[in-house]
């Protein structure tokens, strides 16, 4: 329902308050997954709003492939401090010392898919009964059909067919032992939308955001950070350019686009004028059309 | 100004165009981004022949794809310099009428569309009536596929008035028809070349012109409370304003507690205003001696909320498992949760006819009905008709959890 006196970026704001109050009445244990990108920076300032003058009661998750950013992580700390919350951090190094998984080979592997199961055990170690995530419908498209509160069964699992219908502002968080909810309150907004809010509300972000110089190495068609992770091909080289990134995932897969953009507002300006989506630079969706289905049946954020 | 937001709802059956529809609106309102373009060419290449397909860019899941239909209701977004635009697409298909509903609700403007050679059929019915069931402000009728009648005036003025004698015993405030071709593009974003003799405006800048909901002004105030925050020695309560107007220093009630007092102050991300509308979160410093929990809403002490452990209402049934008279539900109202059961069915409705007739076997999926609801307890509500937010509630089965009907207050 649309109101005439609203703004549309009001009445994102104001939907994703509501839904962020709603887990909090609604779940006995919840965290906010935090990657530091500006997604999930973006649902931390939401919901420091939708709490003011209390404290935020949900622990941040953060799920560790090891391959970061060192950026992101300082922003991550900065914001436990400032915030007051506790911080969980899942390693998938853990994961894979314990045998749960097996790390992938050859020049294209990355822990993306690895994380699931750490994320999973976390969720199961630590008696969380919901999950709250940054993602958007617009990201991808097995992600448009995405519920607010989106079931998983014991096993972590997503069953596209079974969810629950999702009518007015009436959402059904009940759950069986053993299952969980992940929820999306910014499920309704667009990356401009996310940008424009950034701008508004003067919301600090990693500098990764903004164009800089860097070691890269196309891949993929992607510029892809040099870093210690990294190996390189026979036919590959390390180049100098001035990138920025639209999205920011582990280090190994996460594609940077040549810009200039180096302020908010320049940012706005050119995400309105993108002709890309924004995940376009992510290796990990590229590996097939229903990419990003397949590992959200399995339980991906 | 800064844009406003208008969600809409797309209703029409498998063949008459409605993906197309949807791919046309996003592609000429260049909302397609070439990384999406590229891999629908591709798909469209292996598939359809060479002709870029449309209505791939709103198909999403692989079984969809598999199967040539949608199955469930996605979400899409495009805005133009008037206007952003949220699009709850609901799938055609017969079996899904409840999709329909849970698209509908989260809307308050529903693109209908006919088939120009087929005319209004049993499907353009069901979604008129479930229009007109959910009380949504505005139905666009949208009279598809002009190019296959030549673009004939004659044939468009035709399901022009079959749809009003279909429509004169509904309750439709805003009802605009437009003649269109989604597989061409004419008045969908571009005008038309092909028919001289329409006058109106094209979708897009119908859309960019509708009202948005006013009713929400121009209700008494609601505020269901959502949470008490931690304030130290303040009383604060934390909710969304569902129609009306609150103001500081207003006498209020909190039903069903029936606990009343004044509202001392109204805050937003910790500043201080001295009013609040319609959809708007906030929060609300109130009297220290109120006594009020999750559940309880606030109004103005002169307009207040109906109370009751019973009530008629309009069911949509959404569940592949029927209903029991022996079965006791969670209904869910707002912020307020309540045992309770279905007393009584009055009648169900033929959404082909909008006859109603009786038939007391249990409720089974797609099922629209009139039904007497009892609960354990009063709880305090109003009329569907007269505020959405508090006058709609689901049903959910306690040993499944799943969410299993849909209802209106009458």
């Amino acid at each position: 329902m649309s109101d005439s006196s609203l703004t549309f970026i009001d009445e994102l704001e104001s939907e994703a308050i509501y839904i962020l109050r709603e887990v909090s009445a609604k779940f006995k244990n919840p965290t906010i997954m935090f990657s530091g990108g500006k997604d999930s920076i973006t649902l931390i300032h939401l919901a420091k709003k939708a709490f003011y003058p209390q404290k935020i009661p949900f622990t941040l998750l953060h799920v560790d492939t090891g391959h970061n950013f060192p950026e992101a992580i300082c922003r991550r700390d900065s914001l436990v401090d400032e915030l007051e919350v506790d911080l969980i951090v899942a390693k998938v190094q853990n994961t894979i010392d314990l045998g749960r998984v097996k790390e992938e080979q050859g020049e294209n592997a990355t822990r993306n898919s690895l994380q699931i199961r750490t994320l999973l055990d976390a969720i199961k170690d630590r008696d969380i009964d919901c999950a709250i995530g940054g993602a958007r419908r617009d990201e991808e498209k097995s992600r448009a059909k995405e519920r607010f509160f989106s079931h998983r069964n014991r096993n972590g699992e997503w069953d596209p067919k079974n969810q629950r219908p999702e009518l007015w502002n009436l959402f059904n968080g009940a759950y069986h032992q053993g299952e969980h909810f992940r929820v999306f309150p910014i499920s309704n907004w667009t990356e401009l939308d996310i940008w424009q809010y950034i701008e508004r509300e003067k919301i600090q972000l990693p500098s990764l955001y903004f164009a800089h110089e860097r070691e890269v190495v196309k891949r993929n068609n992607s510029w892809i950070p040099f870093s210690d992770f990294i190996k390189l091909g026979a036919d590959e080289k390390i180049e100098r350019k001035k990138i920025r990134f639209r999205t920011l995932g582990d280090i190994t897969i996460t594609g940077g686009i040549e810009s200039n953009a180096d302020t908010v507002e320049e940012i706005v300006q050119e995400v309105a004028a993108m002709r890309q989506t924004e995940r376009g630079n992510r290796i990990d969706d590229k590996r097939s059309e229903t990419a990003m289905e397949d590992r959200k049946r399995l339980g991906y954020f | 100004m800064e844009s406003q937001l208008l969600r809409f709802t797309t209703a029409g059956s498998v063949d008459n165009g409605k993906s197309t529809l949807i791919g046309r609106l996003l592609y000429d309102s260049k909302s397609i981004f070439e990384d999406q373009l590229k891999s629908v060419e591709e798909i469209s290449r292996r598939t359809a022949g060479g002709d870029l397909n449309l209505a791939l860019f709103t198909d999403g899941l692989r079984d969809e794809v598999e199967a040539g239909i949608t199955i469930d209701v996605a979400y899409r977004y495009f805005a133009t310099p008037h206007r952003k635009f949220i699009i709850a697409d609901a799938p055609g298909h017969i079996e899904f009428t409840r999709n329909m509903v849970t698209a509908a609700s989260t809307t308050d403007t529903i693109l209908i569309i006919v088939d120009a050679k087929q005319g209004i059929t049993e499907q353009t019915k069901r979604h008129t009536f479930i229009a007109s069931l959910l009380n949504l402000s505005n139905v666009v009728v949208c009279v598809n596929k002009m190019d296959l009648v030549d673009w004939n005036e004659g044939v468009y003025k035709s399901i022009l008035t079959d749809f009003y004698k279909l429509t004169s015993q509904l309750q439709l405030p805003n009802l605009q028809f437009i003649p269109i071709s989604a597989l061409k593009g004419d008045n969908v974003v571009n005008g038309s070349d092909q028919m001289n003799w329409y006058s109106g405006s094209t979708l897009i800048s119908l859309l960019e012109t509708l009202p948005l909901d006013s009713k929400l002004c121009n209700v008494p105030a609601r505020f269901p409370i959502q949470l008490l925050l931690d304030a130290g020695d303040r009383k604060v309560v934390a909710g969304r304003v569902e129609g009306g107007l609150l103001f500081v220093g207003d006498e209020i009630t909190a039903s069903p507690s029936g606990s009343t007092g004044i509202i001392e102050s109204i805050n937003i991300d910790g500043i201080e205003i001295l009013s609040a509308s319609g959809r708007m979160s906030i929060s609300i410093g109130l009297s220290r001696e109120m006594d009020v929990q999750r559940g309880d809403i606030l109004t103005h002490s002169s307009k207040l909320l109906r109370l009751s452990d019973k009530f008629d209402a309009m069911l949509c049934w959404l569940s592949d498992v029927d209903s029991s008279i022996e079965t006791t539900y969670d209904l869910q109202l707002g912020t307020t949760n309540e045992s309770a059961s279905i007393q009584q069915i009055h009648h169900k409705i033929d959404v082909n006819s909008f006859k109603s007739y009786v038939d007391k076997k249990p409720l089974s999926m797609n099922d629209i009905c009139k039904v007497e609801i009892s609960l354990v307890k009063e709880i305090a509500f109003d009329a569907y008709s007269d505020n959405q937010a508090t006058g709609s509630f689901i049903l959910i089965d306690k040993r499944t959890n799943a969410t299993v009907a849909a209802g209106m207050i009458l």
